[in-house]
């Protein structure tokens, strides 16, 4: 595409040839009007003068007849001005005045007429006029009337002033409009350079503002702000391939050590089968881990926010404390659920159960106690607590235990990824909620909180 | 035990799993046929008198969804269970609103698939749903009163552990699995994680079997459980 191409297409050469047609259209419309009521306004003192020259006329007539009327006509018409007079016979005869030559037949009817004439000063040119014609007792015709060339040529200054200021708007317009295009061009042009340079991989790169606050200003400072975020979310998926690679290869060398062990010497067919099944176990454990990871992948970038529903948080409390209640008896604890008879909330139940299934199998493995499930309605959001009475877990771990593959210390030796609680903060973040850790003195309570209120945000969202 | 061959047509493009899928089924007494892409999938099960479809959701020439859709549209009532990589909440919502009957997602175990299959086959054949009571040997459930006795004796049984029995003697002789039990009694499809479902089935067999010489509630290896009268 060419410069001038490149220009043309902008935004702001396109407003201002719009603008400039809308302002065209407009100024025809005022003059049109202005010509109009101007003409009106000749036209009507053109009658009245007309109207009092012949009542004056009239009066001359009347006091001195014919010749009279003849003499003052002819001294009149001497005058230089816009007024036009004309005596003839019955037969058109000229007796006074100084219309030259009128077109055949306008004498004929008595009235007001519009008609070219020509001058007995200038027989070459036709003018235009506006006259009345009398009929004077004996046939002969008095014409009184009043030159239009005034008129005319207000209605060419007029058309005179509509064509220049048009061209010279257009010139302006034109220039201006490249002007403040070519302006925005350099900056748009110099936005998309940058642009470039970060989709060639240098993902530091950012749009230059250059401070005045405009509109051009605010859009790169989003645009920059968004690829921050970009950045820090793909930061974190590398953290959490890197964490995969690294959690996941314990497991799968386990899984290929299985395997060598099998095909390794003479194996009775019951060990060669008990290997296998050591091997489908492992296989299926690594499932788990994927499926928890894939999950945890969709609540953090809201996939599954399309499959949010109302439902009943205290039933989905007392049916997964039920689901968990024979583990725990079997190891001589406890499962107390407190809720109201119904608390309806919108959300994942799927995951919401999810979540609570997580927690309630971390507060029975390492809590080491009696578990107290709660569902608190507070006015805006809904709490989901879990508490127990065990170890708890040390006020700097709090925040990294959330995250995904860490696991404490103390709790390494025990099966598990690290992948539960971190599964139970991404279903907070889409809910828009959050989840805390805290003392339970003895023992943690982890709160998953989330605004009852989202249902109307995520609705009118989807609509 | 099963007392009934399946006709099974697998639509799958992966051509090493529906030939793994149709060896297995062969060897579980079952018929399978495959169709390698949609279009080949749709005119089979149009014509051919299947009792379960096995459908996997991406499908060249036309994709899973689409292809249970139109045969639903044609009046074709096949049971259809989906097969998919993408097996996350929304897209089982998605599969099953589409018309599917049951999802499962990848990778699966085969006695899961299996499993489900002859609980889908079963489903169309005999209108078990509608029974108000089951009777294996001496157990019986009445279904009005949620009345449950063996041997002429009433067995005291919690709520949940009633739905369990109920779904169990519903699928009588057919492995139910763990996820299914899952889905069926509790109304999750998630993971778990511990032997829950165990725990659950142990105290339920506490309460039917123990003190009877012949056990119902069986357990299937590497598969599930199932209620089957111990005589058979």
């Amino acid at each position: 595409m060419t410069a001038l191409g490149k220009l043309v297409r902008t935004t702001a050469f396109k407003l201002t040839l719009g603008y400039f047609l809308m302002f065209a259209v407009g100024a025809v419309g005022v003059l049109a009007f202005v010509g109009h009521n101007v003409r009106q306004l000749l036209d009507e003192e053109n009658a009245s003068i007309i109207e009092s020259e012949i009542t004056g006329l009239a009066e001359q007539y009347n006091s001195g007849g014919l010749e009279r009327l003849v003499h003052v006509v002819e001294r009149r018409a001497a005058r230089p001005g816009a007024s036009l007079y004309l005596v003839t016979t019955f037969a058109g005869d000229k007796l006074a005045g100084n219309v030259a030559t009128l077109p055949l037949g306008v004498l004929d009817e008595p009235g007001v007429v519009q008609t070219p004439y020509q001058r007995n000063d200038e027989p070459e040119a036709r003018h235009p006029a506006l006259a009345r014609i009398v009929v004077i007792p004996g046939g002969f015709r008095l014409l009184v009337g009043r030159d239009l060339d005034e008129r005319e040529r207000l209605g060419h200054v007029l058309g005179h002033a509509l064509y220049t200021s048009l061209g010279l708007l257009a010139a302006i317009g034109t220039l201006g409009g490249l002007f403040v295009a070519r302006r925005v061009l350099v900056r748009v042009d110099a936005i998309n350079a940058t642009a470039l340079t970060i989709m060639n991989g240098e993902l530091g790169e950012r749009l230059p503002v250059a401070g005045t606050g405009d509109e051009l200003d605010r859009l790169a400072q989003s645009l920059n702000a968004m690829l921050d975020r970009i950045g820090e979310l793909m930061t974190g998926l590398r953290e959490v391939s890197d964490n995969i690679a690294h959690d996941l290869r314990t497991p799968l060398t386990r899984l290929r050590n299985n395997a060598e062990e099998a095909l390794r010497g003479s194996q009775s067919p019951a060990e060669l089968n008990a290997a296998l099944e050591k091997v489908i176990e492992e296989s299926d454990g690594l499932i788990r881990v994927f499926n928890a990871l894939l999950m945890i992948a969709r609540a953090e970038a809201g996939d599954a926010r399309g499959s949010m529903a109302n439902f009943d948080l205290a039933e989905v409390a007392r049916g997964v404390a039920e689901l968990y209640e024979p583990i725990a008896e079997e190891a001589g604890q406890t499962i107390a659920v407190s809720a109201p008879e119904q608390c309806p909330v919108f959300g994942n139940r799927e995951l919401i159960g999810q979540a609570l299934a997580n927690l309630l199998d971390n507060a029975l493995k390492y809590g080491n106690s009696d578990v107290v499930v709660s569902v608190v309605a507070q006015p805006g959001h809904v709490e989901l607590r879990v508490a127990d009475h065990g170890a708890g877990i040390p006020q700097a771990d709090r925040d990294r235990v959330v995250t995904r593959f860490v696991r404490l210390e103390d709790s390494r030796s025990r099966p598990g990824f690290g992948l539960g609680l971190a599964l139970c903060n991404a279903v907070a973040h889409m809910h828009h909620g959050a989840l805390s850790l805290q003392d339970n003195a003895p023992g943690l309570v982890v709160c998953l909180s989330w605004p009852s209120s989202v249902a109307h945000d995520v609705l009118t969202a989807a609509e | 035990m099963y007392n009934n061959i399946m006709r099974i047509l697998i639509i799958e493009d992966d051509a090493e799993a529906a030939k793994y899928l149709v060896k297995a089924f062969a060897e579980s007494g079952h018929v399978a046929d495959h169709a390698a892409n949609g279009l080949d999938g749709y005119a089979m099960a149009q014509e051919g008198q299947y009792q379960v479809l096995i459908v996997d959701r991406m499908l060249p020439k036309m994709d899973g969804l689409t292809l249970i859709g139109a045969l639903r549209e044609q009046g074709v009532q096949t049971p259809v269970l989906i097969l998919s990589a993408l097996g996350q909440v929304d897209d089982r919502v998605k599969g099953l609103r589409a018309g599917g009957d049951d999802y499962l997602s990848k990778p699966y175990a085969f006695s899961e698939l299996l499993a489900r299959a002859e609980v889908l086959m079963r489903r169309r054949t005999a209108h078990i749903g509608e029974e108000t009571g089951y009777k294996i040997a001496d157990l019986e459930i009445d279904r009005l009163s949620h009345k449950v006795m063996r041997g002429g004796v009433e067995i005291d049984l919690q709520p949940r552990e009633y739905r369990l029995l109920e779904y169990l003697m519903k699928n009588a002789g057919q492995v139910v699995t763990r996820t299914m039990l899952l889905e069926h009694v509790w109304d999750y499809h998630f993971d778990p994680q511990t032997n829950v479902i165990d725990v659950h089935i142990s105290r339920l067999r506490a309460k039917i079997d123990k003190g009877f010489n012949v056990p119902l509630l069986h357990t299937i290896r590497g598969a599930g459980y199932m209620i089957r009268d111990g005589a058979r």
